[in-house]
Formats: structure tokens, C-alpha cells, sequence
């Protein structure tokens, strides 16, 4: 396990003083970055910055090799067959949207059948509900069972109608809940779909192994793993990469463009139209360098203790209602709760007022507060530079709001 | 730091005034903040001098949605519908009385909102934002 308080002393926004102090639990919306990642931004933009791909001067050269060295990189931390199997977008949202556009327009056709879930964040929803409705498919999300899991009957009921894609989220961003993806995806191959994941939620917390999920498409983003914003990952199976459609026309794209027509470069540069975010890349490789450091295993075990504690804490509070998986289920460190007479939104104020800072309302996942029979939830989110003293004070912000509104 | 959980905004929030339904009413609105689902909805019952007679507004939603929604209620009864027309925001604010951020001004003003759009038949936000 590693010294939490030396990693919190590597992220300079939770050193800066301050009265109350900062106490950080929102990293499902947005992690904070370590000195690492930022010496990395500087340093690319101190020493290397050039356009990539083009350019024949040393610069050039030490930009393309920063560049798609970190595509390597990026390939041997999810364990992609290939380099040329990882795409980089502007995130989770554009990578989600990338397949919906392009593998999605070509497969998707009248009378098919588009699954998701109901446990979706929008950016892995509304796509795919976009593609259906254009074709005419069908579109069905797979209900939740009491527990805050995946109903698996339901799952397997819709299988059976042979749909043509599947889409659902690792790790749930409201509830915690992981998903057995490994199973759904073996399932969803018997009949003949296709398999996209959103890994925007599970990728900074846990170690993903591609190929041995067997998963088609993997998405995630940076600034949610201690990377920058603006920058995120498509991960495809290369045959399904080639036989996509460009997303976006314009530079690095093309093979040849003449008067009359254009044909596409190979993958992965026929998905990365334009002038790709290098710094942004190079900002990645470093958070992976970063989490890879502390390992996974450690982190996985440090965050369910600091969710476990929340939610024993939480619950045993009256008045206090805490969603998804138990404390002692595997599960992400993302907790959901609802204070009985102050709504959300007055609770993360109030959690402001001393210092935490927590996300609060649908955490753009609108089909689950439905199913949930909430319009809003509160949501503390734990990760590598938390400690047991953040929970302390999340549940004494928690009671301060409760005495507020008494 | 000063809480925005001031006396006025919890007395309001846990006391609204003027909530409910009428039935029949000459105005009626309702919307929702995207952002958070608040929800305001907003009726009216006129004179035959434009005057408001009846004010009822229901909704769900946080502590500053529904107590400024409660304090407009309050604030335009017996106002004439050309009068609430030229109802300045910083009225209703100046009553609210807190220093808001961007993010929750939109609560505060959900009811605000609600009410202009209730006499203009659709939402104006832009043009009174």
C-alpha cells in the first residue's frame, strides 16, 4: 500500500492552505493532477512543442516521437494488441460519439436492436439512442436490480432478440457498481454484437486488459485518471477500426485528395482529423506513468476502504439514504446519497461551506435517477491522495447540514 | 464563509408561502433548471384592472429555488400585470438577499423566470435572464 499523505503532498491544489482547507471528494467528476503531470505539460511546451507528422526539423521529429510514444504507451496499459489500435480523442464523449457516427451509421439499420443500459452516463446513452432513432432500430436499456446491479435476466432476455450492439459503462458513475464485463461481453459475442465499453469511470481505478475482456471498443478520458482535459482515448479491435468511415475530414486523415475524391489514411490517423492535442498526449503519459507507479491493486484496496467507511458512516446516520452496492461488495469508491429534508444541491453547499467539495444532482445519468425514483443525489468520490480524515469530515458536513435544516 | 442558509431563505424554504394550485387562473407556467431538475411552477388570478388577486406556485427543488419562488409569490400580490412585466430581477435578488454564484443565481431565479414567462406565454429567459 502506499503513503497517502506523501501522495496527497504530490498534488498542489490540496497543499494550498486555506481556511477550511480543501477537502476533494468530486475526482468522478474531474481528478486532480500531480506535479508530474504538470511538469510534463510544461516541459513538452518548454522544450518539444511542434506539429507533429509533418515536419522534417528535430523539433518536429521529437513532437511526432512524444506523440506516438505515448500511443505505445496508452497500448500497453489497457494491453492492446497494436498502437495502431488507439485512437485520441477529445475524451470519453467524443470517442462514444466517434463509433456511434461512423461503425454505428454503417451497422446500425431499420428494425435492428441497440442495447444500453439504464445505469449510463449520457455520453454512452445518448449516442447510441441518436443511432437508433436515425435508423429506425430499436433502442432498449437493461434495468437495475435493487442492489444497484446490472439485471442480468434482463440482459440475456434482450440478447436473445439479437441485437447488433451492446453499450454499458464499467463502473457505474452514480452508484459504484462494476460490471462483470468480461461475462457480458462473452454473451453479447454469442449473438453476434458488437461490444462497447465506457471506461471513463473504472480506467483510473483499476487495471483493463482489452484483450482479455475481449471487449470491441473501450473509451475513457484523461482528466478523470490524473491527466489533462481535452483528451481521451477510442480503444478498437483493428479490423473493426478498418473497416470504419472517417469520423471528421480535414489534415492527417487522408491518403490522397484530388479534385474528384479523397481516400482515407490508414488507422489510426483516419479518425484524427486535424492538429491532435500533443501536450495534452504527452500530459497522459505521464498520468499512466503516475497510477502504474502506485499500482492498481493498491489503489483499487484504498478506495473501497475509504467508500467502505463512508457508507457504514453515512448509513448508520438517520435520515441519510446511501444508493448502489453494500460496503462490502467489490465495488468503485463513488458514493450516492439522498439527506432526508435538504435536497441535494443544499447539501453540497453546505458540505462547501466547510471545505468538501462533492458533486451533487444527476451526474448527467438522468434514465437511473428514474429508476432510482430520485431527481438528484448527492455524490462523494474517493481516489489515490483521499484519506480517512475526508470522510471524517464529509460526515461531519453531512450533519451540519442536517442541523441547518432541523 | 458566510452560509447562504440565511434565516429568510430557511423560514421560506421550510414555510413556502402561497403554495399550491388554483383553479380556475388567468396565468400559469412551469420549467425546469436543466442542471440540477429543479422545478417551479407559477399561476395566477387577475382583476379586472390587471390587478393579481391570487398567487399560487408549487415545484420541487433546492432550498433557493423554492424560497425565492415563495418570496416572489409575496412580493407581486396586488402588482398589476404591466407591473410585474417591468419587475426588475434585482428586486427579487435584493429580497433573496445572499451573494450567489453563477450556478445557483439560476435557482434563485427559476420562479423569477417562471413568472415573466407565465405572462409572456413562453419562456423569455433570454431577453430577462
Amino acid at each position: 500500500m502506499f503513503d497517502t499523505a506523501a501522495v496527497k503532498r504530490d498534488f498542489p491544489i490540496l497543499n494550498q492552505g486555506g481556511d477550511p482547507p480543501l477537502t476533494f471528494l468530486d475526482s468522478a467528476a474531474s481528478s486532480q493532477k500531480p506535479q508530474a503531470v504538470i511538469d510534463a505539460l510544461v516541459s513538452y511546451y518548454t522544450t518539444t512543442n511542434s506539429n507533429v507528422h509533418r515536419g522534417v526539423y528535430k523539433l518536429a521529429v521529437a513532437a511526432d516521437h512524444a506523440y506516438d510514444g505515448t500511443r505505445e504507451k496508452v497500448a500497453r496499459f489497457i494491453n492492446a494488441s497494436s498502437a495502431d489500435e488507439i485512437v485520441f480523442t477529445r475524451g470519453t464523449t467524443e470517442a462514444i460519439n466517434l463509433v456511434a457516427a461512423t461503425w454505428g451509421r454503417m451497422n446500425v439499420k431499420a428494425d435492428d436492436l441497440v442495447v444500453s443500459t439504464v445505469m449510463e452516463h449520457h455520453s454512452s446513452f445518448v449516442p447510441w439512442q441518436s443511432v437508433a432513432l436515425e435508423a429506425g432500430a430499436r433502442f432498449e436499456a437493461v434495468r437495475i436490480t435493487a442492489d444497484g446491479d446490472l439485471d442480468q435476466e434482463h440482459y440475456r432476455e434482450l440478447l436473445a432478440q439479437k441485437p447488433k450492439v451492446v453499450s454499458f459503462t464499467q463502473v457505474s458513475n452514480v452508484l459504484g457498481t462494476i460490471n462483470p464485463v468480461k461475462e457480458m461481453t462473452a454473451q453479447a459475442h454469442a449473438v453476434g454484437a458488437i461490444v462497447c465499453v465506457d471506461a471513463a469511470q473504472s480506467i483510473p481505478h483499476m487495471a483493463v486488459d482489452v484483450q482479455d475482456l475481449d471487449i470491441d471498443f473501450l473509451a475513457f478520458s484523461a482528466h478523470k485518471m490524473l491527466g489533462p482535459m481535452g483528451i481521451g482515448v477510442l480503444y478498437g479491435k483493428r479490423e473493426i477500426l478498418e473497416s470504419m468511415p472517417p469520423y471528421q475530414g480535414g489534415g492527417s486523415m487522408i491518403r490522397k485528395v484530388t479534385l474528384e475524391k479523397t481516400t482515407w489514411a490508414d488507422i489510426p490517423s483516419r479518425f484524427e482529423a486535424g492538429t491532435p492535442s500533443v501536450g495534452d498526449v504527452v500530459g497522459l503519459g505521464a498520468a499512466i506513468d503516475y497510477l502504474r507507479n502506485l499500482g492498481f491493486d493498491s489503489i483499487a484496496q484504498h478506495e473501497h476502504d475509504l467508500a467502505a467507511a463512508a457508507i457504514i458512516r453515512l448509513s448508520a446516520i438517520p435520515g441519510v439514504t446511501v444508493y448502489g452496492p453494500a460496503a462490502d461488495v467489490t465495488r468503485a469508491g463513488v458514493v450516492s446519497f439522498v439527506v432526508d429534508g435538504v435536497h441535494p444541491h443544499d447539501v453540497a453547499a453546505l458540505l462547501d461551506e466547510r471545505g468538501v467539495a462533492v458533486r451533487a444532482g444527476h451526474h448527467c445519468a438522468q434514465p437511473l435517477m428514474k429508476a432510482l425514483g430520485v431527481t438528484a443525489t448527492t455524490r462523494a468520490s474517493f481516489y489515490v491522495y483521499n484519506t480517512i480524515d475526508d470522510v471524517d469530515r464529509l460526515i461531519e458536513g453531512v450533519e451540519y447540514a442536517q442541523r441547518v435544516f432541523a | 464563509m458566510d452560509s447562504i442558509y440565511r434565516e429568510n431563505i430557511l423560514e421560506h424554504s421550510k414555510h413556502p408561502q402561497n403554495k399550491g394550485h388554483l383553479d380556475p387562473y388567468d396565468y400559469a407556467f412551469e420549467d425546469t433548471n436543466p442542471l440540477c431538475g429543479d422545478e417551479v411552477r407559477i399561476e395566477l388570478r387577475v382583476d379586472d384592472n390587471g390587478t393579481v388577486t391570487d398567487v399560487a406556485f408549487d415545484g420541487q427543488g433546492c432550498a433557493i429555488s423554492q424560497a425565492s419562488a415563495s418570496m416572489l409569490t409575496e412580493m407581486i400580490l396586488g402588482m398589476s400585470v404591466d407591473e410585474i412585466k417591468a419587475l426588475p430581477k434585482e428586486e427579487l435578488l435584493e429580497e433573496v438577499g445572499i451573494e450567489l454564484s453563477p450556478a445557483r443565481l439560476k435557482c434563485a431565479l427559476l420562479g423569477f423566470n417562471v413568472l415573466k414567462a407565465s405572462l409572456y406565454g413562453k419562456a423569455v429567459e433570454e431577453e430577462i435572464g
